[in-house]
């Protein structure tokens, strides 16, 4: 426990690394070829076939390139919005606010400002957002 | 070798780029046949390499956030980190099962002994801090001691694996990694919520009791357990819940069964709340009727509660309240907040139909009673 925290990185492994680039070079290499073999002979089927596996393979490679760069995992933690609705007992007076270190469900709190009754913590909750489900 | 003709074409005239090609392709094809399980292993291990760093993240972030708050409710002398750190490594030994008679009071007085020393090191951590927030840097404890205790096991399956390259040590992880590192997340913002006293989702059972008996005198009945009687659809209900706002749950086993000697047992029907685990596709806040005792934890207070009405032939309705791992300990959700009124309409439909007009009900709320009064 005495490590110190620090926010969570994605390292690129060599063994990844390596794959990148052997998919990469086999890539460029078919385009290269597909390339060639259309210039020599349009009408050939096979130089359509290896510039489409050169493009899946350079579309492949960007991909894993991408989902394998250092980037920051989603930090834990989230400090959700919870809400404190204070109400008047006596008036219905709603006083809606963020919650605050000591608020608890049927605490009195200060007076209600139009009618000076005290008022309670009625209800204290989160609201879920749909787009978070 | 015979080709398909597009792969044979990547080899047009046979010259020397042609042939590295060939053998590229046939190393790649060796390769694979034979360390295809090796490559897989070390995909999963990767896998379970990320998670673990998140993990870290998660029981690190959980421990600054326990000793931060300490020191900024507790005020102590010296710095807490040492004693949190020890803390976190808290192991408790279950008792001897093999002659399983009387393994639940053995049980009991285990966990009342890890209470009373939970207690007593939050109070040396936090000598400032009133037995609310005591209680609730308890939970924020135990919580960060749970969070050590997943990444540690992740950890050790994960280095377990990488040693012996066993794909089966390795697979069996980053199979239940998913559901571990919800549960992990779940913890994380329990933490969270306990450090500012916030009601969680578990609460939900404890909320339904504290809006029936608020307003009534309550009395203190058993360790951390608080009922009032309440007059409810023309019976008198007994209504109690664990006493909050403090982070607890107390033992409402024993509870329910101090009622039931004080009535001498005779009670009509016993109705108990809780919050219950929903499955996938059910809504939160939604709320269920059953039979038999609802209360989760390690038995001790269902199987009490099971004793009791066993004695006296009671009969136990259960409501339940659904939600997830996740809201049962973050900050309580709208739809579970307002679930307490269904329930609570729920509870009195039950009555009015399985009681007489004057019988003695008992309606227990179970659950954690963090930023809830009473």
């Amino acid at each position: 426990m005495t490590e110190k925290a620090g926010p969570p990185t994605r390292n690129i492994s060599s063994f990844l690394l390596v794959m990148i680039l052997t998919i990469l070079v086999l890539a460029v290499a078919a385009l290269y070829i597909g390339v060639q073999t259309y210039g020599n002979n349009p009408k050939d089927s096979a130089a359509i076939s290896l510039m489409l596996i050169g493009f899946i393979g350079l579309a492949l490679t960007a991909y894993m390139l991408l989902q394998a760069k250092r980037k920051p995992l989603r930090v834990a933690f989230e400090i959700p919005q919870v809400i404190t609705t204070i109400l008047c007992q006596k008036c219905g007076f709603k006083n809606i606010r963020d919650f605050q270190r000591g608020d608890y469900i049927f605490k009195e709190t200060e007076p209600c400002p139009k009618c000076n009754e005290k008022m309670m913590i009625a209800s204290i909750y989160r609201e879920v957002k749909e787009k978070e489900k | 070798m015979r080709m398909i003709p597009q792969v044979s074409a990547l080899f047009p005239g046979g010259d020397a780029l042609t042939v590295i090609f060939q053998l590229i392709f046939y190393a790649l094809f060796v390769a694979f046949m034979f360390y295809g399980q090796r490559i897989q292993m070390y995909i999963m291990i990767r896998e379970v390499e990320g998670s673990l760093a998140r993990l870290k993240f998660i029981r690190d972030e959980g421990r600054k956030l326990a000793i931060e708050t300490i020191k900024e409710i507790g005020k102590p002398q010296v710095d807490p980190t040492e004693r949190v750190d020890q803390f976190l490594e808290y192991i408790t030994i279950a008792p001897e099962s093999m002659d399983p008679a009387g393994v639940v009071w053995k049980l009991e007085h285990l966990l009342d002994v890890q209470d009373v020393r939970f207690k007593d090191d939050v109070k040396l951590m936090a000598p400032e801090a009133d037995e609310t927030q005591r209680n609730n840097l308890e939970n924020v404890l135990v919580w960060a001691v749970d969070l050590n205790i997943i990444y540690k096991i992740i950890r050790h399956f994960y280095l377990l694996g990488k040693k012996t390259l066993s794909l089966y040590v390795i697979m069996q992880v980053q199979m239940v990694l998913p559901l571990i590192m919800r549960e992990a997340e779940a913890f994380a913002s329990a933490i969270k919520a306990c450090t500012m006293g916030q009601p969680m989702g578990d609460g939900a059972g404890a909320l339904v009791a504290a809006k029936l008996m608020h307003g009534h005198k309550t009395r203190k009945i058993a360790k951390d357990i608080v009922a009032a009687t309440v007059p409810l659809e023309g019976r008198i209900a007994h209504v109690l819940k664990s006493e909050g706002p403090g982070g607890n749950v107390g033992k409402p086993g024993d509870g329910i069964t101090q009622i039931i000697k004080e009535t001498k047992g005779k009670i009509a029907t016993i109705v108990m709340i809780d919050a219950a685990q929903k499955l996938e596709g059910e809504k939160p806040g939604d709320v269920a009727e059953g039979v038999g005792a609802a209360i989760g934890g390690p038995g001790i207070d269902q199987f009490k509660i099971e004793e009791s009405v066993l004695k006296y032939k009671i009969p136990v309705n259960a409501v339940i309240i659904k939600e997830d791992i996740g809201d049962a300990v973050s900050p309580m959700r709208k739809e579970i907040f307002d679930a307490a009124d269904t329930a609570i309409q729920r509870i009195k439909r039950l009555i009015l139909e399985r009681t007489k007009e004057g019988d003695a009900v008992i309606i227990a709320g179970i659950g954690n009673t963090i930023g809830i009064g009473q």
